[in-house]
């Protein structure tokens, strides 16, 4: 037992429980679903053939493009957005004090609560989509942004006004890369959000993309369809939130690392 | 106050700004802001500039608001959701300290299933909603299993860094003072844990709310989602705004009441709500 919690503890320990625990979990899955008869839950290898059969095809493509535009054009839009209203929120504390209140009541609303809105506005399209990916992940990013800017170093804003860089260059060289980090949390906690609203939105009859094609496999009880839509799903998010850690640990390579990221 | 030797109007005004800044910054200027876009909301939509279809007219939405208010509908569909609610916060957050708790002392277990809990979690759990419905049906259940499956997530991962967060001295008094596991858990891993369960529960309040009111959208299931998404079908906008407003004041409400709850707990343990 000694050996084994140190084992654990070391970065190659680690990445060894790690591969045994993810391999003996999908061999779980392979070993039991294999004999299933129970058509919920189909065997794996059924979900993995027909998940490389559909999502290769150009139909299965065009919908996982569809959903990776949508989720790309809303996410920026939320960032643009998110670290613009953010910046000058998080410096002027007049502004701050006067839209906290409505921005607190905006932030309240569950962001899937704004489909039919969105709906209304645009009708069942991509645009549809977009705005509602912005519209809800612009908080986290918006927020987070402000707190960054609000609490940005004494010494670097003083020697900042000291060798008087004030204006645009001020807020590109100093103000940004100082809140670099807590707008890099406030994307970090959008990501999954922004997932979230383009399946939903997808769901409610956009004609296209991965949301759409998981409801439409349920509704003809296409269930291998359906599971390989979800498998496909899980590995985007997966994959996404990955490639952002290293895009973080990228941008974020000249900070000081025990510095605040904590929250 | 060192403004007598200024002019006496200057002076008065100077002491009036000062003495009531913080009034002016906390309640005045954000009431004038919030009646000033609820305002020229009133009037673009009066004269047209905003299309009336999509945007009734403020006062419209008030009205209708007031109507609900002694409504039945409002009465089931809060309960609905908000019931269900609870009952995700405290699933998820009691499964998720308790599993963190675990992970968070036994070292190799956890390493084992890091991977699979990394792949669990950035999985939309809105992609679950057509295999909950074929398995676990159109109930509230459903709209329950998919918030605990988001939240859950959230709170499991800081606790189990929280447990980890135990300062090492504590625990070497601890051993010194041969503390059974109960006793380690109670009154070192649990206090270390709190600051971090402190932002996981209030992430989980939001999404679990977030996950509630879609499953009643897209599975059409009783709620203030499913209210929204009906006045909308139904060509009575005022009313999907007065819902949607609805489902901020309860977002409000509940963010309040878990950054109470966790003053009081702060409190008593000495922290004093830094966190």
């Amino acid at each position: 037992m000694k050996t084994l919690v140190a084992a654990s503890t070391t970065d190659r320990g680690r990445l060894a429980f790690g591969t045994f625990g993810a391999v003996a979990a999908v061999t779980a899955w392979f070993l039991i679903s294999e004999h299933s008869n129970n058509a919920y839950f189909p065997p794996l290898r059924a979900i993995l053939e027909q998940a490389w059969n559909y999502w290769t095809t150009a139909e299965g493509v065009t919908n996982i493009l569809a959903s990776l535009q949508t989720l790309a054009g809303g996410l920026s839009l939320a960032i643009v957005f998110g670290v613009v209203i953010g910046l000058i929120i998080g410096q002027l504390p007049v502004v701050e004090q006067t839209v906290s209140p409505t921005l607190e009541f905006a932030r309240a609303i569950p962001a899937t609560a704004l489909i039919p809105f969105a709906m209304m506005l645009f009708g069942v399209s991509s645009e549809m989509k977009i705005f509602l990916i912005a519209l809800g992940c612009v908080w986290p990013v918006l927020l987070s942004t402000a707190d960054g800017a609000r609490r940005v170093d004494r010494t670097l804003s003083d020697t900042a006004r000291a060798f008087q860089v004030s204006g645009t260059q001020r807020q590109l060289y100093v103000i940004l890369p100082a809140v670099l980090p807590r707008i890099l949390v406030g994307i970090r906690i959008a990501i999954p959000l922004s997932l979230i609203l383009m399946v939903t939105s997808e769901m409610v009859g956009v004609q296209r993309g991965l949301g759409f094609v998981i409801t439409q496999a349920q509704a003809t009880f296409q269930l291998l369809t359906m599971w390989s839509g979800i498998l496909i799903l899980g590995i985007l998010g997966f994959t996404l939130t990955f490639l952002y850690t290293l895009v973080e640990r990228r941008l974020l390579r000249w900070s000081d690392p025990r510095g605040d990221r904590s929250s | 106050m060192t403004t007598v030797t200024a002019p006496p109007r200057t002076s008065k005004q100077m002491v009036w700004v000062t003495t009531h800044r913080r009034t002016l910054g906390r309640y005045i200027l954000p009431t004038v802001f919030i009646l000033g876009l609820i305002g020229l909301q009133e009037l673009l939509t009066q004269n047209g500039a905003l299309p009336a279809t999509y945007f009734p007219p403020a006062s419209e939405i008030a009205a209708a608001l007031i109507q609900e208010l002694s409504a039945p509908a409002l009465g089931s569909a809060l309960s609905s959701t908000l019931s269900t609610w609870l009952m995700a916060i405290l699933l998820s957050v009691g499964l998720g300290t308790i599993v963190g708790v675990l992970l968070g002392l036994i070292v190799p277990l956890e390493a084992i299933l890091r991977p699979i809990i990394e792949f669990l979690r950035p999985v939309p759990s809105v992609a679950l909603i057509p295999l909950v419905v074929l398995t676990i049906g159109t109930g509230s259940q459903s709209a329950l299993f998919l918030a605990v499956f988001a939240a859950f997530w959230q709170v499991l991962v800081p606790a189990i860094i929280g447990v980890r967060a135990a300062h090492p001295v504590a625990l070497d008094t601890a051993r010194s003072y041969s503390f059974s596991l109960w006793q380690r858990i109670r009154w070192i891993q649990l206090p270390s844990m709190l600051p971090y369960l402190a932002t996981a529960v209030r992430l989980a309040t939001s999404t679990s709310l977030i996950l509630i009111v879609t499953a009643e959208i897209i599975i059409q299931m009783p709620g203030i989602g499913y209210e929204i998404t009906m006045s909308r079908s139904v060509g009575n906008p005022a009313r999907m705004y007065a819902y949607i407003a609805l489902s901020g004041a309860a977002g409000i409400l509940l963010n309040g009441l878990v950054r109470r709850l966790e003053n009081k707990l702060f409190a008593t343990h000495g922290l004093g709500g830094t966190a």
